[in-house]
């Protein structure tokens, strides 16, 4: 069987077994930097990246790599999302879901491969600030929220805006900046908590003011690390709500190992067994694939 | 807060000058100098709480920055004494003609004008910030291992400014100072002027502080004090954040230094040395991290306590400093600023109880 999935891999990946000599490798570096159809790098600012979805996906991963100690955490990885999309990740300890999170946002540098955001934006030379400026957000797997401050300052700082050091030495909040932190607030069911210090919340109520921190920097795609952890059913219920309210207008990555969550939200699954995608599909279609059977649900 | 040092500004000046000696309420002029110097340190704690208290970042080196403006001060002061020195050489100072150097060394030029000297005092400890931030933020350097390079930075500068060949004095420093601005820096009057001027310099800089502090900038200050990889992934340039209120830091610290030389007469290696950087995070630990007004009260009554004990029991001075940072962790984690706080709360939560009942 997983001799099976091995030959498929080797015969996905044939093509690409080229070895480069150093200078090779600089000369064909040198001329990607000169392509005549962009400009250098050092003179594109970030934010002047226009996004470009129009042929469907709004992330491209292809074929890429990272290994940490010989251990290959991510291994001829490919994965797409559509824009608009609510795609859950699933995949045992270890499948190199958080990895993917870290290269996406710039985290962790792969060792080969293409991450793309839209067709033209190209995130692998894009530092962590700049990344969560062309609009990719993330919430992290232990939530952290900033603890010494309040609900409302913690949507303040990461809301979109000019955060660069002297613009925000001397930002005033707006009307219409007040009403959306309001209306966010109303989002994520934490009004009345707003002027409380976030590390008096509860477990739960933490998870939602991240995603909430998430909404205000209003991010084109969104990374969403196992929302659920340590929930009750009824927060659960709740996060589910939040997160099929965000389809459409953003494009949401969930990570979760929770089961039933996942089957209450997703249209489509991804699974990721040791670092490449073992299946895809809608969670009957990946429920009944043999494979996954086996490494996954089987357990 | 203000009101009290405004206060202080308005009724010590008035206390020495205007009060006869021998009157019970007259504040001699040696008590105006030492208070003087006092807020001086108070401004110094100000820009260590800044960087500490709401950045999170602990400088051992903060002393460098001091000391460097209060170099550039005594540069100017120094090019004021003119023939008076003990060679009476019209420009060199008394250490030159001692080494026996011909001429003024370049960078000792244009420091017999106030102006340039006073512009020196911000902007060598601010440009010396700015690179050192620039290297070290930009790599990620922190927590412990960003205090030991600050310390290094201090403890670097010291031997070098203990060479001669330096040419800021080698191991005496700049000393013998004669006038200001030209008042004579004996006079009382000229004492009252400089310790006034420490005033305004502490209340300014302390607005300033407050001011960074209670704008957004300082709420992701304390956002990268509290979670730093987060307040990157929100979308802040962590390390220009950084920078840009270190380098701030660095300047408040040099005008300190500037206002401490003419005051104490001298400025030598020693303000370099290691233990004067730990010694100053002591005061702020005392007074109460980020609160800004903790770091004012912490210099003053650590200071006080010094002059005292190193008047009345020499060699106890430093088990004393020792002993006072031991009981201030232990019992009092938020300083001075915390029991205030905690005494203002529990007088509410009091009041709020009687109500009820």
């Amino acid at each position: 069987m997983s001799q099976m999935v091995d030959n498929g891999r080797d015969l996905l990946h044939r093509d690409r077994a080229f070895d480069f000599s150093a200078q090779q490798r600089a000369w064909l570096q040198f001329k990607e930097s000169m392509r005549r159809d962009r400009t250098f790098d050092f003179m594109v600012k970030a934010k002047d990246l226009e996004l470009d979805v129009s042929h469907g996906p709004i992330l491209y991963i292809e074929d890429l790599n990272v290994s940490f100690d010989g251990f290959k955490a991510i291994d001829h990885l490919n994965f797409y999302v559509d824009a608009g999309e609510l795609r859950c990740v699933i995949g045992a300890n270890g499948a190199g879901k958080t990895t993917m999170m870290d290269i996406i946002t710039g985290k962790t540098r792969p060792d080969s491969g293409s991450v793309y955001f839209g067709q033209k934006i190209d995130l692998l030379r894009l530092t962590e600030p700049e990344i969560a400026e062309i609009g990719i957000g993330r919430k992290f797997q232990k939530p952290t929220v900033f603890e010494h401050h309040t609900v409302f300052e913690n949507l303040e700082l990461a809301m979109a805006a000019d955060k660069r050091v002297f613009p925000t030495l001397l930002a005033r909040l707006t009307a219409a900046q007040r009403e959306r932190i309001d209306e966010v607030l109303e989002t994520i069911g934490l009004t009345e908590h707003a002027r409380r210090e976030a590390g008096s919340l509860s477990h739960g109520q933490k998870q939602w003011l991240e995603i909430g921190m998430l909404l205000m920097q209003d991010p084109l795609l969104l990374l969403v690390d196992e929302p659920v952890a340590g929930m009750t059913h009824q927060e659960m219920d709740r996060t589910a709500e939040l997160l099929l309210s965000l389809q459409g207008k953003h494009s949401v990555v969930v990570v979760e190992h929770d089961m039933d969550f996942v089957r209450s939200i997703a249209r489509r699954v991804t699974v990721l067994h040791q670092g490449s995608v073992l299946a895809e599909g809608s969670m009957d279609q990946v429920q009944n694939d043999p494979r996954v059977v086996e490494v996954y649900l089987g357990e | 807060m203000l009101g009290l040092l405004l206060a202080v500004a308005v009724v010590v000046p008035v206390l020495n000058l205007a009060v006869p000696e021998g009157h019970p309420l007259h504040v001699s002029t040696y008590t105006v100098t030492l208070l003087g110097k006092y807020l001086t340190y108070a401004l110094l704690a100000v820009a260590v709480d800044l960087v500490w208290g709401y950045l999170g970042i602990l400088s051992l080196g903060h002393g460098a920055f001091f000391a460097l403006g209060g170099y550039a001060m005594g540069m100017y002061l120094m090019r004021q004494i003119g023939d008076r020195g003990v060679y009476g050489d019209p420009v060199l100072p008394d250490f030159m003609v001692f080494l026996d150097w011909q001429a003024l060394p370049w960078f000792w030029h244009g420091f017999d004008m106030f102006w340039l000297a006073a512009l020196m005092v911000v902007l060598v400890p601010g440009a010396l910030a700015f690179v050192f931030g620039w290297l070290a933020f930009r790599s990620r350097v922190t927590g412990v291992y960003l205090s030991i390079i600050t310390q290094a930075l201090t403890y670097a500068l010291m031997l070098a400014f203990f060479r001669n060949e330096m040419g800021f004095g080698g191991n005496n420093g700049l000393t013998d100072f004669k006038d200001m601005l030209g008042f004579n820096l004996q006079a009382d009057s000229t004492r009252v002027g400089l310790f006034v001027a420490s005033a305004v310099a502490l209340a300014l800089g302390y607005l300033a502080c407050r001011w960074i502090v209670t704008s957004k900038l300082g709420r992701v200050a304390v956002a990268i004090r509290d979670a730093e990889a987060r307040t990157r992934f929100i979308g802040y340039r962590v390390d220009r954040v950084k920078v840009a209120i270190w380098t701030f830091s660095a300047m408040l610290a040099g005008i300190a230094g500037a206002l401490y030389v003419p005051q104490v007469g001298i400025i030598n290696p020693g303000e370099f040395s290691p233990l004067n950087s730990i010694e100053l995070v002591v005061w702020v630990a005392v007074g109460g991290r980020a609160t800004l007004y903790g770091a004012v009260i912490g210099a003053i009554v650590v200071n006080y306590g010094k002059t005292y004990f190193t008047g009345a029991f020499p060699e106890a001075w430093l088990f004393a400093l020792g002993g006072l940072f031991v009981l201030v962790t232990l019992f009092l984690p938020q300083g001075i600023a915390g029991l205030f706080r905690q005494l203002k709360r529990r007088r509410s939560g009091a009041a709020a109880q009687s109500a009820a009942a």
